[in-house]
């Protein structure tokens, strides 16, 4: 299987042509996890002529690159090291005209995190989040795909064009369109329920259905992102596969079984990882739709830090930044080396 | 059995596109409804009677003109420097080929492994310390060069061949002269996605601009919205107006140029 993918990256290079595109999906047949394979072809792997880079060429390189280097000194770099060192501080946000005022306070910040009752929370509700609204967009994602690619040819562009919709679209007018949906009385949800003779629940007032709420919300929003990606993977599949498969007499859930999941399984995988990690930061749902209630059931880890930025509690809210990064630091090595493709 | 099957297809694509597309619809015609109606059990789907009362209440409670011109000032700023910053450092990488060059991208590979929320408090006190709290500077700041554009732009620069690059060369062309004339042209395809991407992330783009913003003047769109939608918790015809202005323009872009986001997608493996 490893070598199905690598085989096919050297067929198609650019796929960046505009006609290329107007035929669908790209035509790569790559999961995009697997262009992590390809990356280090740039600039060692070429064949060089010798003498065609002079060695004053490096200047001007530092010199394109500069405009990057600054903003990243800036805006990446010093933040990174003033949080990691902020976390041992006491600063608050009347310290800001004058940063190295403040006093350092040991582990004092980080002892009090792991006591404090609603970080403790913010962490099971992250975690919920991430274990169920991954699978969910992936399944979601999955079942589009699938219907996309089984032979319609009319309205194909229309009806994946539609499904991505809700992921370009700004997380403000999301969340508002969703609380009238969800609103216990005035909602559309609740009004078809009661239609059907069913009192539906109050759901993001309710601290037993408003985290579930969010991940429904999610997945709804995101799925067209993994949509888009299985539709690339789905390309990659070979026919003749299906056509075995026929001839074998197998039925649809034992293709879809013994085909096509094993096929797609880099490009699962790399759906999961990727938006595991992005779903470990979720706050502008929370923020936006419940600031984090009922009774902190969808307080999220990077919403308690924003709130913590908001209280003013600079070295706490960095502190627990800091222990955030490095589950998510953690969670994307294990990730680098778990989907490194096996050769 | 054919014919069934393709019905049964169609059938669950529609179910799927009115849950997909559902709320958006509902928003539109909800925008148009009163307060009273869009509480109404039954729901109504068409309004009883258009009324436009809820697009002026909005301008009314939200200066729209200016916070909507903030957002294309703050888009057009980001936009063009990626465009610009972004295939400069991409040069550097495939056409330049320095020592450095591991590093560079090494630093490009951190920034984007990097969680915003890790860094918001750190460079909140930076760009404060800046005096650059509450400007367009501090709002575009830690957006001007994103490793995604490095990313994108070096994977399509990669594959332009060198001997271009080096017959400019022998020719005695500098190398601006080379990045201006004969790559960027050739890079117009991927400077259309890319530029479509950092646009539809600079429109919707909320933490940061909400953290740095602290004037009403300097509000882009999205922060008004929020906090139109924080204080206005009951009119939801207001609210639902709002929506329909923040999320237009990126819906009319994404759908007239969808090709090049789900390109861009499909070559980046990431947003």
């Amino acid at each position: 299987m490893a070598g199905l993918g690598s085989g096919r990256a050297g067929t198609h290079r650019r796929g960046l042509s505009a006609d290329e595109l107007g035929s669908g999906e790209n035509q790569r047949g790559l999961a995009p996890g697997r262009m992590r394979a390809k990356e280090p072809r740039h600039a060692s792997d070429r064949v060089r002529s010798p003498g065609m880079n002079p060695p004053k060429k490096a200047g001007k390189a530092w010199l394109f690159s500069a405009p990057f280097l600054l903003v990243f000194g800036l805006m990446y770099a010093l933040p990174l090291l003033a949080g990691l060192v902020m976390g041992f501080t006491d600063m608050r946000s009347t310290d800001v005209r004058n940063p190295f005022g403040v006093d350092f306070v040991g582990l004092s910040n980080f002892e009090r995190l792991f006591q404090d009752e609603s970080m403790r929370k913010a962490a099971a509700n992250t975690l919920f989040f991430v274990v169920t609204t991954t699978p969910l967009t992936i399944a979601m994602g999955l079942v589009a795909a699938i219907l996309l690619n089984s032979g319609i040819t009319r309205l194909r562009t229309f009806f994946r064009l539609g499904y991505y919709l809700p992921y370009v679209t700004s997380i403000i007018g999301v969340a508002v369109a969703w609380r009238l949906l969800l609103d216990p009385q005035a909602g559309l949800l609740n009004d078809l329920l009661r239609s059907a003779g069913i009192e539906g629940p109050a759901w993001l007032l309710d601290e037993r259905t408003a985290l579930p709420s969010l991940v429904f919300m999610s997945a709804w929003r995101n799925f067209g992102f993994d949509m888009v990606v299985f539709l690339a993977a789905l390309q990659g599949v070979p026919r003749e596969l299906y056509e075995a498969a026929d001839v074998d007499g197998a039925g649809m859930w034992a293709r879809f079984r013994s085909i096509t999941i094993p096929m797609l399984r880099p490009a699962i995988l790399f759906c999961g990882v990727y938006s595991a990690a992005g779903f470990m930061q979720f706050l502008e749902e929370p923020l936006v739709m419940t600031k984090g209630g009922p009774l902190n059931s969808t307080l999220s880890a990077s919403l308690a830090i924003y709130n913590q930025f908001g209280f003013g509690n600079y070295g706490y809210g960095a502190a627990a930044a800091t222990v955030l990064f490095t589950i998510i630091a953690a969670f994307s090595f294990a990730q680098f080396r778990w989907l490194r493709p096996k050769t | 059995m054919k014919r069934l099957r393709v019905a049964a297809l169609y059938a669950a694509l529609t179910i799927g596109l009115v849950a997909v597309a559902g709320p958006f619809v509902w928003t539109l015609l909800g925008s148009f409804k009163t307060d009273a109606e869009i509480r109404q059990d039954p729901p109504t789907l068409l309004p009883l009677r258009w009324i436009t009362d809820n697009y002026a209440a909005l301008f009314e409670r939200m200066d729209v003109v200016t916070v909507t011109l903030n957002s294309v000032i703050v888009a057009v700023i980001v936009v063009a420097s990626n465009l610009l910053f972004c295939s400069l450092v991409a040069y550097a990488l495939t056409k330049l080929d320095f020592a450095g060059g591991r590093v560079v991208f090494g630093l490009v590979l951190l920034q984007m492994m990097v969680p915003a929320i890790v860094l918001l408090i750190p460079q909140f006190v930076t760009v404060a310390s800046l005096n650059l709290a509450d400007s367009y500077a501090g709002i575009v700041l830690p957006g001007l060069v994103t490793p995604l554009g490095v990313f994108m732009m070096r994977q399509f620069m990669g594959e332009i061949p060198d001997e271009l690059v080096y017959a400019a060369r022998v020719d005695g062309s500098g190398e601006f002269r080379i990045f201006f004339r004969i790559v960027m042209p050739l890079c117009k395809p991927v400077l259309a996605t890319l530029g479509l991407i950092t646009f539809m992330g600079s429109w919707n783009g909320f933490i940061w601009p909400a953290v740095v913003a602290q004037r009403k003047e300097m509000y882009t769109l999205p922060v008004a919205l929020a906090g139109l939608s924080s204080r206005e918790t009951v009119h939801y015809g207001l609210l639902l107006a709002g929506v329909i202005v923040v999320i237009t323009p990126v819906l009319l872009l994404f759908v007239s140029l969808q090709r090049y986001f789900v390109q861009g997608v499909a070559t980046a493996g990431l947003k």
